[in-house]
């Protein structure tokens, strides 16, 4: 059975990189999962929060793609934590590059 | 509903044994995850091999899969027989895998409905909604412009006997100016229900631009191939652009070689700074085919007699 839920009120409405820091407990929401699986992360360098301990990390914004990439990542191809920063260390090094050939133009 | 063969999507026999599936199915997954792969249907792909793995991987699931699957072959029409109603229980199946999209209807019927992302309950009675996360595809000329657009987003629904339907929900949500590929909005008290006095959970919508043919995005910034002529590029000219924001006059500047990049500062996405927008050259030879163009061109050799683009060659 499908219905038509129609929302015409405003919803407040943010933009996540500019505006948001998560604490851990957040983050672990907004990615339904475990906290000790994000202090794993951030244990291999994959997640760079400020403050000094668990209770007053700070995640940036663009944490979230971040830490979801790298929980995808983790779960579908059975990789560890350390495996995960490996392949997020070359995604970004790719990504550098893609975005070199797209200002270069003809692909 | 058709079969699915899962053996098959997996490129496997069905006689393999348990662990040539793992491996069978990690080889896969490298190959087609949607965060790594850029196969053009690497979502789907690896969609199917995920579902195929989660059927077989688990040695219950495939006994009780291999048990229908004798009978059918991959794509034949597929009833569900009477007794499947009930669902088989699996011993290890309680808590969801949290993967991220919803398993096709086949599965379903097999091995029920397992919610997407069930996690530990966070306290009885007052549980906060769970956040819900969707992709929206806008074009360029949305971020350039910001505004209102109205989205439409599947949403899986569970009904009180837990069978799952597909529900359209519709949103009007406030685009911002000068948000970038990739970006995420979060929409307060847009995701789960609470339960009871708990708030609702928050909707993260993921931007991602529709490709654009002339525009190419790198951050806030923006590219655009500026073809001219060869004199135009060797004389100077004023040529007129088109941006993602109308158009505007350009000067190509006398002397300039393809490749040659021409800034238009603030003239990007909008943002505080705003990016730039850059008209990359590139020139185009106009054809000799007609004995007119050939003599221009005989005349052109004639002119520049002393000009060598390749390096001296010794002989």
């Amino acid at each position: 059975m499908s219905m038509n839920r129609i929302n015409r009120t405003e919803t407040p409405c943010v933009i996540v990189e500019e505006e948001v820091q998560f604490t851990l407990i957040e983050l672990s929401q907004v990615c339904r999962t475990e906290v000790d699986q994000l202090m794993e992360l951030v244990m291999e360098g994959v997640l760079t929060p400020s403050g000094e301990d668990p209770e007053r990390w700070r995640f940036g914004g663009t944490t979230l793609r971040r830490a979801r990439v790298a929980l995808r990542l983790t779960r579908d191809l059975e990789l560890n934590a350390a495996g995960t920063a490996l392949v997020l260390d070359l995604l970004d090094e790719i990504e550098a590059l893609r975005s070199r050939l797209r200002r270069l133009g003809g692909d | 509903m058709e079969f699915k063969d899962y053996y098959a999507v997996l490129g496997l026999e069905r006689t393999v044994a348990q662990d040539e599936i793992k491996r069978a199915y990690r080889k896969l997954a490298r190959k087609y995850h949607p965060d790594v792969s850029k196969e053009p249907d690497a979502e789907a792909r690896f969609k199917e091999v995920a579902e195929a793995y989660e059927a077989l991987k688990d040695v219950e699931k495939r006994a009780a899969y291999d048990d229908v699957g004798n009978r059918y072959k991959h794509g034949q029409e597929f009833n569900p027989p009477p007794e499947w109603n009930s669902g088989f229980e699996f011993s290890g199946g309680a808590e969801g895998d949290g993967h991220d999209f919803s398993r096709s209807d086949f599965f379903e019927s097999l091995f029920g409905h397992q919610p997407a992302g069930a996690r530990g309950s966070r306290g009885r009675g007052q549980r906060a909604g769970e956040d819900h996360h969707a992709k929206v595809r806008i074009d360029l000329q949305d971020a350039y412009r910001g505004g209102r657009r109205s989205i439409s987003l599947r949403v899986p629904r569970i009904d009180a006997n837990g069978r799952a339907s597909i529900e359209e929900r519709h949103l009007e949500v406030n685009i911002p100016k000068g948000i970038r590929d990739g970006q995420h909005l979060r929409l307060a008290g847009q995701g789960g229900p609470g339960q009871g006095e708990a708030p609702a959970g928050d909707l993260y919508l993921e931007i991602e631009f529709a490709p654009h043919p002339d525009f190419r995005l790198d951050g806030r910034d923006i590219y655009l191939d500026l073809p001219v002529t060869p004199w135009e590029a060797a004389l100077g000219a004023g040529v007129t652009v088109q941006t993602p924001d109308g158009s505007v006059q350009l000067t190509v500047p006398p002397g300039s070689s393809p490749g040659r990049k021409l800034r238009l500062k603030g003239r990007g996405l909008p943002s505080v700074p705003p990016g730039d927008l850059y008209a990359v050259l590139s020139i185009r030879l106009p054809p000799a085919d007609t004995e007119m163009a050939q003599d221009a061109y005989r005349r052109m050799a004639e002119a520049f007699g002393d000009f060598q683009p390749r390096p001296a060659v010794e002989v």
